[in-house]
């Protein structure tokens, strides 16, 4: 749709005036009650941009005091918040002076992502690229060597958080979520019904209440004296709950392929295992790309609920932020700021996972 | 794989009484062993920990204190509660507030989310664009800062309840909420909820009347228009025949709040605005998807016939587009159940909310947390049931 | 048996602790062991409230309670500054001690029977005396928590202040909506922004939210009525009754520190003193810290590196508004007591 209508604009925009007319008479103004619902909609839309623009923009202060922002209270949004927050928002209360390194972990994060993107690399390149960037972020977050000073993980927080929450709970539920799918599959029986009931169970219950679980009752389930820290615990609730979901993915992906290939690996004398590893998943893994995709979208603005339980991730940092008592009231221009961040990552995501997906296709139908 | 070999274990009948490891059914169950054995020992190990772990710090556990005095109060209820009352009437009322909140969510997000996908499709250019923004925008953004920017509006943008806002006259908006006013308890009432019954009763045996009569004799009747009338006029009459009572419970600015009338609390209201907006972004997809999933020859063939635009989606292209939105649509209801425990977040009390308060009083996080789990299971399960029979209810019939 | 046993042990310990040549070898608790090989101490504080728990931008934490932590490891360490704290919230803070995230809670908690009991905590003392009130905006002239009839009340979820602001209505046959909220600084928000009529928690946190949140302190007002006993105090785990003794005896310490006149200044030129009380406090004679598994200059490490309970609360408490009053020492008519250190 979408696309028709920009190549209609093209088209138009090529041609003349009178094409021009047409086309916005065969759009928008086709008959009476077009009209109107055009009529209707663009006063909403102006009215919409014009607010926007007069508190957002013109009567906005962009750089400032809390008093002046206040004085603009109700007239103007106040963006003089960021100048003053940005470290806290993004950082949040990781030592002042070693922020860098979650500046430079966030930024390995991104750099992953990109190269992940890109179909040039998947092939043995890309895990060892995971491992070893990985392996940096954990060096840099924690220090403790290489003369980079210890911090402990109660200080983390922030973007890198966020990002690690949803980056580790991806890429260590899917392991889990393979053999889940597997063995949902199956044709054992007792198998197969434990797959079902994990898998159902999880996906039955809110998120929330797998983080209260291991805010509050992890603990019970360890012997006395190992106790794991909240984030560890918080992490793991994450990759339980993603597991069951991405489980639903991969399954997809198998019952997709058609049963000749099962056939064929059976007839070639592949064991189980073979088969899964050689001819199975890579296929049935290839196919369910976007949809992983939109899994890690929903997982990393649902990483979000960890602020429930006390995490400082970015929204609870510019929520702290705007606790402070000469900032409060400005919610509304923190959350804007910290949406145009979520926005950012999973906006290009989709995207990237709608190409993807149009791909495959292609060469599905080749 | 594993199951199709052991399907076909006939082939090794010369040594099946040999049991080896290449024998397909022997490994079938040699490797359930297997797992149910770590499984069992890992639930056993993790099971064990915490009954030493009760043990030895001296918790109390069990279920006795669902039958102890709550002492605590709660802002919203449906039904009569106060702290006087026991945990277990106290986690009631965050069940009937749970499913409150969703179940106006559902009908709510599927109105908006059905306008936006068909909005999404419609052949003017600017609606189609707002639509898509729309989309775009409500999915890309976590649902949580969108309960907490609706929940800041509500409290920072409006007013105290001395200045409240009197939108239209008796509706009063005030960062106390929205109250309007309802009409006072009156016997009548109960009578046009039975009269409301009656109605849906009678629409249903109208409709099949009617389909009866149209297949037989092809003259069709306003179903649509003789249930609105039937759902309405049938309260309607009965309100008449018990003298019309029109006396009204208005909200009054009493000491600190408004009282009488209903309440919207600004918790409830960002809750709902917020569950409602995100999950029409999702259902609009839906919605759209489905309708695109229908062949264009359909709409071809529709047209060919002579149906205008109305009966045509009436009669050709929702039916078999339904069929394709049903099973998302119901992960998406389910969503918005499980979504509205974000609910103690802004401080609604809901089911998570109150249970999260009385693990708090009692320590007693075990119970708690199964109460929660077991709660939201149940709800999904029925819904899935339900769905899944609607389902089959509207699948292709090949005759 | 085992409490039998255990019974035994301890009137053995008791009997062999009046003997000083035998106080060294007195039995380990398991938390110090752990404490010790670990390195620092693990202590669960509140995070949000200044004056009691509250990190600066630094990341330093300062408070009431923050002390309390601050002074145990200086009792096991000799050194104030082994401390790592846990910022918890009311929820999950009995979880995090029974599990054993932290060893010791001091996150302005009341002592309550049920607390005490069922929920496996013990309570080693009272380091703040408080109760709890309302804060409203001085515009709606309101003069007693009586006069709160219909209103709404902002309040924290699972607390003993929500239970105590339901039986105080209850009692005084008053109506009240609550609005509640499990975050400290939305309640706060949510109370400045008018969704709700009065806020109430401690007085103590009425008069530090007051100092610290409001733009303006003065349009808001406590109401005088107290309408709760809160005394909050340190608690560590049931079972480990020896690491209980001491968290108990590091706050007497403090205590009887101020009462006999030892401060961080002076502490120093009184390792001399001849006052015989002085010399056990300071560990100069009577081995009190062995008997307790600890250094015998604990209470002087405490003294000098923290303070005495008067130091502590002028640091963190007066500016915040609030008097000694009842946290006051008993000979100055306070209940603040310490039993003595002999």
């Amino acid at each position: 749709m979408a696309n028709a209508n920009a190549a209609a604009m093209d088209a138009a925009g090529g041609i003349g005036e009178s094409k021009l007319m047409a086309w916005v008479r065969a759009n928008l103004f086709s008959s009476w009650a077009n009209t109107a619902l055009t009529l209707v909609v663009f006063y909403v839309v102006a009215k919409a941009v014009f607010f926007f623009g007069s508190w957002g923009i013109f009567n906005a202060v962009w750089i400032g005091t809390s008093a002046e922002c206040r004085a603009a209270k109700g007239v103007g949004a106040c963006w003089a918040l960021f100048p003053e927050k940005w470290r806290f928002i993004l950082f949040a209360t990781y030592p002042f002076d070693e922020q860098w390194r979650p500046a430079l972990s966030s930024a390995i994060f991104i750099g992953l992502y990109f190269f992940s993107a890109m179909r040039a690399n998947w092939n043995l390149r890309l895990p060892i690229a995971w491992i070893a960037g990985l392996g940096t972020i954990s060096v840099l977050m924690w220090g403790g060597v290489l003369g980079l000073s210890f911090v402990p993980q109660e200080r983390w927080g922030g973007l890198v958080l966020t990002l690690i929450l949803s980056t580790f709970g991806l890429a260590l539920a899917f392991p889990l979520a393979i053999l889940l799918a597997l063995g949902r599959r199956s044709h054992m029986p007792v198998i197969k019904s434990m797959c079902v009931v994990y898998i159902e169970l999880i996906r039955g219950v809110p998120l929330i209440s797998l983080l209260f679980m291991a805010s509050v009752m992890f603990p019970l389930f360890l012997p006395e004296g190992v106790s794991i820290d909240k984030l560890l615990r918080a992490q793991i609730a994450i990759i339980m709950f993603a597991g069951a979901y991405l489980a639903e993915v991969v399954r997809g992906g198998l019952q997709a392929l058609p049963k000749g290939q099962y056939e064929a690996a059976d007839a070639l004398g592949l064991s189980y295992w073979q088969a899964t590893m050689m001819i199975v998943l890579p296929q049935a893994l290839r196919l369910v790309i976007p949809p992983m995709v939109n899994t890690f979208i929903g997982l990393f603005k649902d990483t979000s609920l960890v602020l429930i339980i006390g995490l400082l991730d970015i929204l609870n940092a510019a929520k702290v932020a705007v606790a402070d008592p000469q900032w409060r009231g400005f919610g509304p221009e923190a959350y804007f700021g910290v949406s145009l961040i979520y926005f950012v990552f999973c906006f290009a995501m989709s995207k990237y996972s709608q190409r993807i997906e149009v791909e495959l296709n292609r060469n599905k139908h080749r | 794989m594993a199951g199709q070999s052991a399907g076909s274990g006939g082939r090794n009948d010369d040594n099946a009484m040999r049991f080896s490891l290449s024998d397909p059914t022997f490994r079938a169950i040699f490797w359930q062993v297997v797992v149910v054995g770590i499984v069992g020992f890992c639930g056993w190990w993790l099971i064990s920990n915490t009954l030493t772990n009760l043990a030895t710090r001296g918790f109390t556990t069990g279920w006795a204190f669902l039958s102890r005095e709550a002492g605590f109060a709660i802002g919203e209820t449906m039904i009569e509660y106060g702290p006087q009352d026991t945990y277990g009437r106290a986690v009631l009322v965050g069940i009937l507030n749970t499913l409150r909140v969703a179940v106006i969510g559902i009908v709510l997000a599927t109105i908006l989310g059905t306008l936006i996908g068909i909005g999404r499709l419609s052949k003017n250019v600017l609606v189609a664009g707002v639509c898509s923004t729309y989309v775009e925008f409500i999915r890309n953004l976590p649902l949580l800062v969108q309960l907490f920017f609706w929940w800041a509006m509500f409290q920072d943008s409006l007013p105290g309840p001395r200045q409240a806002i009197e939108a239209l006259p008796g509706v009063f908006l005030s960062n106390r909420g929205v109250k309007i006013p309802v009409p006072a308890d009156h016997w009548i009432h109960a009578w046009m909820g039975v009269a409301f019954l009656a109605a849906i009763v009678a629409s249903y045996f109208m409709a099949r009347w009617a389909r009866v009569r149209q297949a037989a004799t092809g003259e069709q009747f306003p179903v649509l228009l003789a249930t609105i009338g039937l759902l309405a006029g049938g309260p309607l009459v009965v309100w008449l025949i018990g003298g019309a009572p029109v006396t009204m419970d208005w909200p009054v600015l009493r000491g600190f709040n408004f009282q009488g009338g209903l309440t919207m609390t600004p918790e409830f209201a960002a809750l709902l605005v917020g569950l409602v907006t995100y999950t029409a972004g999702f259902i609009a997809e839906i919605v759209r998807a489905g309708i695109l999933a229908v062949p264009n020859g359909q709409t071809e063939a529709a047209s060919a016939l002579g149906l205008r635009r109305g009966p045509m989606l009436q009669l050709v292209i929702l039916p078999q587009a339904l069929r394709v939105i049903i099973p998302p649509m119901t992960s998406q209801f389910l969503n918005l159940t499980k979504n509205s425990s974000l609910a103690v977040a802004i401080g609604y009390p809901d089911l998570v909310s109150i249970v999260n308060t009385t693990l708090n009083q009692t320590g007693q996080a075990i119970e708690g947390i199964a109460m929660i789990m077991a709660a939201y299971l149940t709800v999904s399960l029925s819904i899935s049931v339900l769905m899944n029979w609607y389902n089959k209810r509207i699948a292709f019939k090949e005759r | 048996m085992k409490t039998k046993a255990l019974l035994f042990a301890s009137a053995f310990v008791a009997v062999a602790a009046s003997l000083p040549a035998m106080a060294q070898q007195t039995a380990t608790s398991p938390t110090l062991d752990a404490i010790k090989a670990r390195g620092f101490l693990q202590c669960g504080a509140n995070g949000n409230v200044a004056g009691f728990g509250l990190p600066n931008a630094q990341g330093v934490w300062a408070g009431l309670d923050v002390d309390v932590c601050r002074a145990v490891a200086a009792a096991i360490f000799g050194d104030a500054t082994k401390v790592r704290y846990t910022a918890l919230t009311a929820q999950q803070r009995f979880t995090a001690l029974q599990s054993g995230e932290v060893d010791l809670l001091v996150r302005n908690t009341t002592w309550t029977l049920s607390r005490d009991t069922s929920l496996g905590l013990e309570f080693t003392g009272v380091n703040f005396y408080d109760g709890q009130g309302f804060m409203v905006k001085k515009s709606l002239n309101v003069k007693s928590a009586k006069e709160l009839n219909g209103a709404t009340i902002c309040v924290q979820p699972g607390t003993t202040t929500e239970l105590n602001l339901a039986d105080y209505f209850r009692a005084n046959n008053i109506r009240f909506t609550p609005v509640v909220i499990e975050r400290e600084e939305e309640n706060v928000a949510a109370y400045l922004a008018g969704r709700c009529d009065a806020y109430t928690t401690d007085i103590s946190g009425l008069a530090s939210v007051r100092a610290s949140r409001t733009p303006v302190p003065a349009d808001h007002v406590i109401l005088p009525e107290v309408i709760s006993k809160e005394p909050l105090g340190p608690s560590v785990r049931h079972g480990d009754a020896r690491w209980g003794d001491i968290v108990r005896w590091v706050h007497y310490a403090m205590l009887e520190a101020e009462e006999s006149g030892i401060t961080s200044a002076n502490v120093d030129s009184l390792m001399t003193s001849t006052n015989p009380n002085t010399q056990r406090v300071l560990g100069v004679t009577g081995g009190m810290g062995a008997m307790l598994g600890l250094d015998n200059k604990w209470a002087y490490n405490i003294i000098k590196q923290v303070g005495n309970y008067a130091e502590s609360f002028e640091r963190n408490i007066t500016p915040l508004g609030i008097e000694r009053g009842v946290n006051n020492l008993w000979t100055k008519g306070g209940l603040m007591y310490s039993p003595p250190i002999r």
